[in-house]
């Protein structure tokens, strides 16, 4: 995945990426996704394209239990979220959908910046500022969530967890 | 070694030892949607392709967040909820019950239970000795289907507090105190149990307060040992049967612990625009309050509009300020009735609304005006939580909301009881 970041700050809240004021769009989510992050880039999801990635600093997703967070971040176009660190059930609501949620050192990527993502080698490549940031790899069994492709996916395929 | 709260009630319901760290597959003893994740919920399982739910007498749809419903969209959402409860026997609580949290700890949470709500707030259950934890819908979605969900065994931060809590601080200056200390990710997975002489004395109502802010610090549930005050609570619904001691062993492994003195304490405030952001009553000058809200599952309990009733007494209201009393549910609702607490809120000026979410969420009623500030007995002041980006949201206990709603502005409660 190749893609450009867009940096966000700290404690960026599920009230941030998925306004209440537009609840009543949850049973329609790509009308809702068109809102996501707007109260901190204004039309942010005209302005992304496909595969870009969201670079945050620390506990990412804080807040609410609502799923449509990450879910509006990955059909707006997001590939992945990169933060120093997520709050919990944004991070485990991420696994389950299949958004790509990334816990590494982010403050050396700058706004802009050309990012490459190597999920297996455990490694983001900054190919604007040429330096390569380690990052955390899942736990054992958040993997298995997600190489079968989401919770549903792995509960479709196996009628049960198998972790 | 012995096992912290947290490690007992998953061991137990792993069906062997597990301890921090450990991940297990647990059986779930209820499980339960709002109206505002249930419907991805309902639409997951059925993805998931399972047409009978595992416990439907252990499975809740609450409808509170948009009580009575403001939009059509939403109306929609409720029916197609209502239509799920009735096809999978599920219980259905309508928009004249409450809060889910508030019915939870009301009528089903039992010491010992695991529960799982497509709510971040479902830590408010652990006040009653519960291993209750936020999930999204479609990880309760599984649980709804299967019985069971997978869960990390949190490492616990033991919080002691002792020492006798001065007039006019209440729990909610307590966990604010905390939560400002902690941090909102100071506490991420990690289990809070809330221990020491002031909370064995402490009431229901006033536990409830602290577990239900225990996600604002990150964390994924607050608890307290059950007592014979957790008993008493019981006993009150019905419920006396279902009591069972759990406290954490002696030799129980913590990975911290945090000392607190409650008679040092004072009223605090959250100020805009995180939870963490927390001062002392006194901080905020000359901040022009618009709106007061009092409610929510983290301080609408009778407990909490007695003490409105009594800071307002004989008193007026700023003509500057308006009021949202939104009892946390129907019982605590017809219980001010009958105290006559209802009709001194009116007379106050106050508006007094349905019990729900309202005003917390921004979903239906109060929503802010553009540069509009609301005084709120909540648990969120994030940046447009209310529904308007350019307002502003203060938290605080009722005591001080109350305050709030006769000086216009905020203020030291205790100058006022």
């Amino acid at each position: 995945m190749k893609s450009k970041a867009w940096k966000f700050g700290d404690d960026i809240s599920t009230d941030l990426i998925a306004p209440s004021r537009y609840f009543h769009l949850r049973s329609t989510l790509h009308k809702m996704s068109e809102h996501v992050l707007e109260d901190v880039v204004p039309e942010f999801s005209k302005k992304i394209n496909k595969g870009d990635m969201i670079v945050a600093g620390r506990n990412f997703g804080l807040g609410s239990s609502r799923e449509h967070a990450p879910t509006i971040i990955k059909m707006a176009g997001i590939d992945a979220v990169l933060a120093k660190s997520f709050s919990r059930i944004f991070f485990r609501n991420a696994i389950n959908i299949g958004l790509a949620v990334i816990e590494c050192d982010t403050d050396g990527i700058e706004q802009g910046d050309e990012l490459e993502i190597d999920l297996e080698g455990g490694v983001v490549k900054d190919l604007t500022r040429k330096k390569s940031i380690k990052f955390n790899s899942l736990p054992t069994v958040m993997t298995k969530i997600l190489s079968d492709g989401g919770l549903v996916e792995h509960i479709k395929k196996h009628g049960d967890f198998k972790l | 070694m012995g096992k912290t709260i947290s490690e007992k009630i998953i061991s137990e319901h792993a069906g062997h030892d597990v301890k921090a760290g450990d991940f297990a597959v647990v059986k779930v003893d209820l499980c339960f949607v709002q109206d505002g994740t249930g419907p991805l919920a309902v639409r997951q399982l059925h993805e998931m392709g399972i047409s009978k739910i595992a416990n439907p007498g252990k499975t809740i749809v609450f409808l509170d967040h948009a009580a009575p419903s403001p939009r059509t969209e939403l109306s929609n959402d409720h029916i197609f909820l209502r239509t799920f409860a009735k096809k999978s026997g599920a219980i259905l609580s309508d928009i004249n019950e409450g809060v889910c949290h508030q019915i939870v700890a009301e009528r089903f949470a039992c010491p010992g239970f695991i529960i799982v709500g497509a709510d971040s707030h479902t830590c408010t259950a652990g006040a009653l000795g519960t291993f209750s934890t936020g999930m999204g819908s479609t990880d309760v979605a599984a649980a709804i289907g299967l019985g069971k969900t997978w869960l990390k065994v949190p490492q616990t931060y033991k919080i002691v507090v002792n020492g006798e809590m001065p007039k006019g601080v209440y729990s909610k200056d307590l966990i604010l105190e905390l939560i400002g200390k902690i941090t909102a990710d100071g506490a991420t997975y990690k289990a809070l149990e809330f221990c020491g002489d002031t909370i064995k004395n402490m009431p229901m109502s006033e536990r409830l307060t602290l577990t239900n802010m225990a996600v604002e610090a990150g964390a994924k549930t607050g608890i307290i040992a059950s007592d014979s005050i957790t008993k008493e609570y019981l006993d009150k619904s019905g419920r006396g049967s279902c009591f069972k001691e759990i406290n954490s062993d002696s030799d129980a492994h913590f990975e911290k612990t945090i000392e607190i003195d409650a008679a040092k304490l004072y009223p605090m405030v959250a100020m805009p625009h995180t939870v963490d952001n927390v001062k002392s009553i006194d901080y905020p000058k000359e901040v022009k309050v618009d709106q007061v809200f009092i409610g929510s599952c983290t301080n609408a309990r009778i407990e909490d509009l007695r003490v409105v009733a009594k800071v307002w007494e004989g008193k007026k209201k700023n003509p500057q300020t308006r009021v949202i009393i939104t009892p946390a549910s129907k019982t605590v609702y017809a219980q001010a009735v009958k105290e006559g607490l209802i009709e001194k809120f009116i007379e106050f000026g106050a508006s007094v609304t349905a019990p729900g979410c309202g005003v917390c969420v921004g979903v239906q009623g109060g929503v802010l005006g553009d540069n509009e500030v609301c005084v709120s007995t909540s648990n969120r002041n994030f940046l447009a939580r209310m529904g308007n980006p350019k307002s502003s949201v203060y938290l605080v206990s009722p005591a001080s909301a109350a305050a709030a709603s006769i000086a216009g502005r905020i203020v030291d409660p205790r100058e006022y009881l």
